[in-house]
């Protein structure tokens, strides 16, 4: 078999995962020709890539959430709550924001496993449960923002996590060195790890794609981090948000994928009966999904309020459907049992991308939601024709 | 006297693979009732679709000739306005609704373009009367016990101006007054000139009241029993419908060792709180090492719930007695916990409860056992691979890799997966409840072999099946059960197909 049909062949049949990557790949282009190159700057994708963070995390709850057949309206007020609690925290009792996030994430997953009570426990259908927890928390924004209306915060390590940039140590050819350093221990990284798979199946004995797609594998995906990574140290480097972003794809993409606790939940996803015969304790695992969507939810918040230095009273909005729709185009699928974390970034990204490069052409704002909603539509399209192919 | 009210000549329907039935001839006469029976699959419910036009005309070969004339019925409406009223095991009703709602549902009395409540109230009244339903019009469903509700079923289809009234196992739910009742009203109808055609598995009810039965057997008419003739007797019955050659598919097993008690129940119970009545009544059993124990019985006999009620009871029975493995007592609180202890549960179901349909074949070998390819919560996915090569080796599961969508793969090759998965778990003890249904012969025989291999290698086994023929085939010992008890244990040197149909149709 030649190096072409090789590729052909795992293009067909891993189109689904990267259906996503050229979708992002071609709607960036697109931007980048109708703008004169004024989208792809590095002011630009930094701006976009912030903007996309508080969404994309909670994507990344929604995503397992959805895998496992619920949903959750709440995310959005909870994160929106608890963005104003932190805020009330750190400027009236005066906390330092070493105390204020763990007690916030912490606080997030009590919600979370709330949530998670009255759908496991008592049964109710999730999208009530939590359609009553977003009524009850917009209430509690309210209620805790009602005396001072918006709470101004002055901390300048909190506000840098939604508006700083990691030190940059010095500028090299007015790029970012510590940026620069991070973008290539990011792509040796990621070498030593496909490297390291592809050996270990070797001595398994098991098929690996042959060398030279391999190489070619390799190196593509080493551009595109390079070229992020050049783009990004070219502005300011890489935000704060950004790094927790990563973090957050990088904790999560390991679970679902390496351990037996992400086995369970595609399990329970793909079918909670015989899941269930099989040992594994679908009540825990809704617990644990419901509770890791509340604990996303508050880094959401904290990432929200950071980014507009202040606590609001109608902070996360729409949040939930935001992330709702990321996960979508994303990928995951509402049978249940498929989805990918790194998928719902993505899907984030896209989102933002689109709202960024429609804003940079002035479109209205009219427009703007009629062509994000034909987006999210056709991916879902996609995913089902795609599915039904397979099938 | 060759007053037919209902002719069907030469029915035959096939299935993709399977032909249903074939050649069927069933023919009823006006104002009698006609018992139809027959082994499970023995192709009665599929000739009462076709009938009813579930299977629309053009489906099936064959004519149907009701009152008189030849019927091309496409869809179920078109029975009805004929006149033919089915009810089915699983109760059509709207439990939220009124008795008179219901009776008139999809078939409203109109005034104009409204619904005219009042009249609708006045003949529900008059249709309950019929049935000798002592209720008014205005109760909800839901407040009724079964029993009542099949009566409402028979009201709603007498609303109906039904002339040939079918019930498909309508005392299966039902305790013996209801029972009782029902029959009597049977015969109150027939009297009114309306015929009914029954199935139903208890013989004894047959025998009480059918003018004719018809038995069937593996998609064929095999008689037409007539009780004026003598002819509707248990011993007759029975022996039309086990007539079926054994073949002989079942692999020998020479050497048997059997050991020790593994798995004992004492007055073991199980209650089930959404359907309140008890799914196993005092059951006594016990599992020898290196043993297959049949559980025969009809579909609805209690076999699977028996099943679940030991294998940490996921449907939250109610359970009372006692369950022992391994001479320790033991109370499971979660399916893992019985797994922990060596039991493992191969679903009857496999698409519904048993696979992970969309997953491939390696990840649902290892989903009972992670343990097995992971350490502290990590998996290692060359060990699945690995394992899951090892099993579709041995188990000669046929697909083109591991990575096979396991919803593509044929029943025969789906059954395997699923025995992978527990044989992967370890177990000392395996329940397979109907394991070769759905499968074609040659994937039979493979599971019985590998079914030998495991007793050789001292796990026990309890195969839980409705063919008799591999109940027989392959069993030790058995337990036959009917409606939640089990009736009799059989040695295998002294059971006959007959012995088992007798103990089952109690």
């Amino acid at each position: 078999m030649n190096l072409f049909t090789e590729a052909k062949s795992i293009v067909k049949l891993n189109i689904r995962d990267y259906g996503m990557y050229i979708a992002l790949i071609v709607i960036m282009l697109t931007f980048t020709i109708m703008t004169d190159g004024l989208f792809i700057s590095s002011r630009n994708i930094s701006n976009l890539l912030d903007s996309a963070g508080y969404i994309a995390v909670l994507a990344v709850g929604m995503t397992l959430v959805i895998v496992i057949r619920h949903i959750d309206l709440s995310v959005g007020f909870v994160a929106g709550f608890l963005g104003a609690v932190a805020a009330i925290f750190m400027t009236q009792l005066g906390f330092s924001i070493w105390i204020t996030i763990p007690v916030i994430l912490l606080f997030g997953i009590l919600i979370g496993c709330f949530n998670g009570f009255l759908i496991a426990q008592l049964g109710i259908p999730a999208f009530v449960a939590t359609l009553a927890g977003m009524l009850i928390f917009r209430g509690a924004l309210l209620n805790v923002t009602e005396d001072t209306g918006t709470i101004i915060i002055n901390n300048d390590q909190f506000n840098a996590i939604g508006n700083g940039f990691i030190p940059s140590l010095m500028l090299v050819n007015g790029l970012h060195l510590l940026s620069l350093l991070v973008g290539v221990a990011a792509i040796i990284l990621y070498i030593y790890s496909e490297i390291s798979t592809r050996k270990n199946k070797m001595t398994y004995g098991f098929d690996v794609m042959s060398s030279g797609i391999f190489l070619i594998k390799l190196l593509l995906v080493s551009l595109v981090i390079a070229y992020i990574t050049w783009i990004l140290a070219g502005y300011n480097g890489f935000s704060w948000t950004m790094v927790i972003m990563l973090l957050v794809v990088v904790i999560y993409h390991f679970l679902t994928t390496k351990t037996v606790l992400g086995r369970n939940i595609y399990a329970v996803g793909s079918n909670p009966e015989a899941a269930h015969l099989s040992g594994i304790n679908v009540k825990k695992i809704t617990y644990i999904v419901f509770g890791s969507m509340g604990m996303l939810a508050a880094l959401s918040g904290l990432l929200f309020t950071s980014r507009l230095q202040s606590a609001t009273t109608t902070a996360g909005t729409l949040f939930e459907l935001d992330a709702i729709a990321a996960a979508y185009v994303g990928g995951v699928s509402s049978a249940g049992g498929v989805g990918r974390v790194t998928g719902a970034v993505i899907g984030a990204v896209v989102m933002a991308c689109l709202s960024s490069g429609m804003n940079l052409l002035g479109t209205g704002i009219s427009y703007q939601y009629m062509i994000r909603g034909g987006v999210l539509a056709a991916a879902v399209i996609f995913d089902v024709m795609t599915r039904r192919q397979r099938a | 006297m060759n007053d037919y009210i209902l002719e069907m000549n030469n029915i035959t329907k096939e299935f993709p693979g399977v032909k249903a039935l074939s050649d069927v001839s069933f023919k009823v006469e006006k104002g009698e009732i006609h018992c139809l029976i027959g082994e499970n699959g023995a192709g009665k419910s599929t000739l009462m679709k076709v009938l009813s036009g579930v299977y629309p005309y053009g489906t099936y070969k064959g004519d149907i000739v009701f009152e008189g004339e030849v019927q091309q019925f496409n869809e179920i409406n078109d029975s009805v306005r004929a006149g033919i009223g089915i009810i089915y095991q699983e109760l059509a009703l709207f439990p939220d609704l009124t008795v008179y709602e219901n009776i008139f549902a999809g078939n409203e009395i109109k005034k104009g373009p409204f619904v005219d409540w009042n009249e609708t109230v006045v003949q529900a009244t008059r249709m309950l009367k019929k049935v000798k339903l002592n209720v008014t019009p205005e109760t909800l469903i839901k407040d009724l016990g079964v029993g009542k509700q099949q009566l409402v079923e028979i009201a709603k289809a007498l609303s109906k101006d039904v002339k040939l009234l079918i019930l498909d196992e309508p005392t299966a739910a039902l305790n013996e007054n209801d029972s009782e009742n029902l029959l009597d009203l049977l015969k109150e109808l027939k009297s009114q000139g309306i015929s009914c055609i029954m199935i139903s598995h208890k013989l004894k009810e047959v025998i009480s009241i059918a003018d004719k039965a018809t038995v069937l057997r593996d998609g064929k008419t095999i008689c037409t029993l007539d009780a004026q003739k003598g002819e509707i007797t248990e011993s007759i019955i029975i022996k039309n419908m086990v007539g079926r050659e054994i073949e002989d598919i079942y692999p020998k097993r020479p050497d048997k060792k059997i050991g020790e008690t593994v798995l004992k129940l004492t007055d073991w119970s199980a209650y089930d709180t959404q359907l309140g009545r008890k799914v196993a009544k005092n059951i006594n059993l016990e599992v020898k090492k290196g043993e297959i124990v049949g559980i025969a019985g009809l579909m609805g006999s209690g076999r699977t719930e028996l099943a679940l009620s030991i294998f940490g009871n996921p449907k939250n029975y109610k359970l009372a007695g006692e369950l022992e493995v391994h001479g320790e007592k033991k109370n499971f609180k979660h399916t893992s916990d019985a797994i922990k202890a060596g039991i493992a549960y191969v679903t009857e179901d496999r698409k519904g409860d048993g696979l992970f349909l969309i997953q491939d074949i390696k990840i649902n070998v290892s989903a009972a056992h992670m343990k097995g390819i992971s350490k502290k919560g990590i998996l290692n996915l060359n060990e699945e691979v690995k394992v899951g090569t090892e099993y579709k080796k041995s188990l000669n599961i046929k697909a083109s890799s591991l990575e096979q969508v396991v919803g593509k793969l044929s029943g025969g090759n789906q059954q395997k997966v699923s025995l992978g998965k527990w044989l992967f778990t370890g177990p000392r003890i395996l329940i397979l409840d109907e394991p070769t249904r759905g499968i074609d012969v040659g994937a039979k025989f493979e599971i019985y072999t590998i079914m030998n291999e495991l007793i050789k290698e001292g796990l026990s086994i309890i195969m839980i099946s409705s063919e008799l023929g591999e109940i027989m085939g392959m069993s030790d010992r058995i337990y036959v059960m009917a409606e939640g008890a089990v009736k009799g244990e059989l040695a295998i040197e002294e059971t006959t197909q007959e012995t088992i149909m007798e103990l089952a149709t109690q």
